[in-house]
């Protein structure tokens, strides 16, 4: 039933009404005192060394990938999971076929694992 | 028309209560962090303000509100403003689909205590978890400061990570109950095995409920999981620029995350609102729902009492083993945990 999710639309526009306020809010309230130094970025005291934006580990895009396979994966299993109960009395082959996609999954992961990919140095 | 309307302000009546009760436990539970980890190390903690600090929520709600709203000059300043907004909707907007109690019977008036019933309940909620992922990147991004940038990289590469295991081991608890809907995976425990112990997931899937509750820590960047925001490394992490209510607002959302994961260990593991062997004491409705809810409450503030508990315990990992924890350790069982289950079931 999509009136079901009516309140979840309550819930956004309420919440969503909140987070402005409170943004909103802090703008009216607090003091303001700007100086050059203060507007800097914070690095403990220091004057700010070097590029903010720098070149970033390769790794970090490596594991987004990972994450995009195994996400899908999961999303995957949800429904099979969820009908599982019901059927698995009559076909028992609802486990293989799952098994055989998982197996295909972890296959991947073991050559991931191999190739040095999972290592983080 | 009028049905949609009814809807709405049932709907409306819920998430103000709801939100209120939200708000203040996190209050509460902020100072309740500060009163335990002061105890655990031998001090004091905030105890001027009011009883035993008990006004001392209100006190920093306020200081919040008049402190500087400072935008650093540097920064993206329209993602700046947005991101703490963008973290805090998805960790707010989580609790509509979690019940805190059965139905409440009043006067002849049944009331689902909870905002919204929808059957991907359990879906929904792992949604809007990644979601929060956004505010976090977006605001160490637009701080223009190197160490909220690394400290955000840091927290996005974990939090997506931790997902997997997370999303693995709620697995087999779903193929056991067979729904996605918070309500009926409770309901699904109400039973007993051998009429003593209650069927309570925590006892079938012990595993799935360790995995969870580690990966639920991971996601929530809480200690021993907390690179993102390593004080001794990176200042504060991904909130080091924001000052005055925006940076309430990301702490309200980690504290509102820990809430929604507590009580999702308490849903899916450990029978959410049921109380064992209640209903032999033939106590009246009304008594008998307020109890479960009592106990909802009493469940969930023993997990988020452990969250602080863990923090004083456990030293942080560092982060080439935080990786291979999540993905040679927590993976690979999590992904047994389905094939047992599966293999068990249909035998």
């Amino acid at each position: 039933m999509l009136s079901d999710y009516i309140p979840i639309l309550v819930m956004f526009v309420f919440v969503f009404g909140f987070a402005a306020f409170s943004l909103i809010i802090t703008h009216i309230f607090g003091p303001r005192r700007a100086g050059r130094e203060k507007l800097e970025p914070y690095e403990s005291g220091m004057p700010p060394l070097g590029e903010t934006h720098r070149r970033t580990s390769v790794k970090y895009y490596l594991f987004a990938m990972f994450f995009i396979i195994f996400d899908v994966e999961v999303i995957f299993l949800y429904p099979w999971a969820v009908i599982f109960k019901k059927y698995v009395a009559d076909t028992p082959l609802i486990l293989m076929e799952m098994f055989t996609f998982l197996i295909v999954l972890i296959v991947g992961l073991v050559y991931v694992w191999r190739k040095g990919g999972l290592e983080w140095e | 028309m009028a049905e949609t309307l009814v809807i709405i302000g049932v709907a409306l009546a819920k998430i103000v209560v709801v939100f209120a009760a939200l708000q203040v436990t996190i209050m509460y539970l902020v100072l309740a962090e500060r009163r335990i980890s002061a105890f655990i190390q031998d001090r004091l903690g905030p105890n001027r303000v009011g009883w035993e600090g008990l006004l001392q929520p209100i006190a920093d709600g306020l200081k919040f509100l008049f402190k500087e709203d400072i935008i650093p000059s540097r920064a993206d300043k329209v993602i700046f403003v947005i991101a703490p907004a963008m973290i805090v909707l998805p960790a707010l907007m989580t609790f509509a689909v979690i019940p805190f109690g059965g139905v409440l019977t009043f006067g002849g008036i049944k009331i689902d205590l909870q905002v919204a019933s929808i059957d991907i309940g359990l879906l929904y909620v792992l949604a809007m978890a990644s979601i929060s992922v956004y505010g976090i990147i977006f605001g160490s991004w637009a701080s223009a400061n190197k160490y909220a940038l690394m400290g955000g990289l840091r927290s996005c590469a974990q939090m997506i990570s931790y997902e997997i295991p997370l999303g693995l081991s709620v697995m087999g608890v779903l193929m056991m109950t067979g729904t996605l809907k918070l309500e009926q995976v409770v309901e699904a425990q109400s039973t007993y095995v051998w009429g003593v112990i209650p069927r309570w997931n925590i006892i079938f899937q012990p595993l799935a409920f360790l995995l969870f509750l580690t990966s639920a820590m991971a996601e929530n960047n809480r200690l021993p999981f907390d690179l993102p925001e390593a004080e001794q490394e990176l200042v504060a992490g991904y909130h080091t620029e924001y000052s005055s209510v925006k940076f309430a607002m990301f702490f309200m959302a980690e504290y509102a995350a820990m809430i929604t994961s507590s009580a999702l260990v308490v849903i899916l593991f450990l029978g959410g609102w049921l109380v064992p062997g209640l209903e032999a004491l033939g106590l009246p409705q009304i008594v008998k729902e307020l109890v479960q809810m009592g106990a909802f409450v009493l469940k969930v503030s023993f997990f988020l009492f452990l969250y602080i508990w863990v923090r004083w315990t456990f030293p942080r990992f560092r982060y080439d083993q935080l990786m291979r924890l999540c993905w040679k350790v927590l993976l690979p069982l999590a992904l047994a945990n389905i094939f047992v289950t599966g293999i068990v079931m249909a035998m």
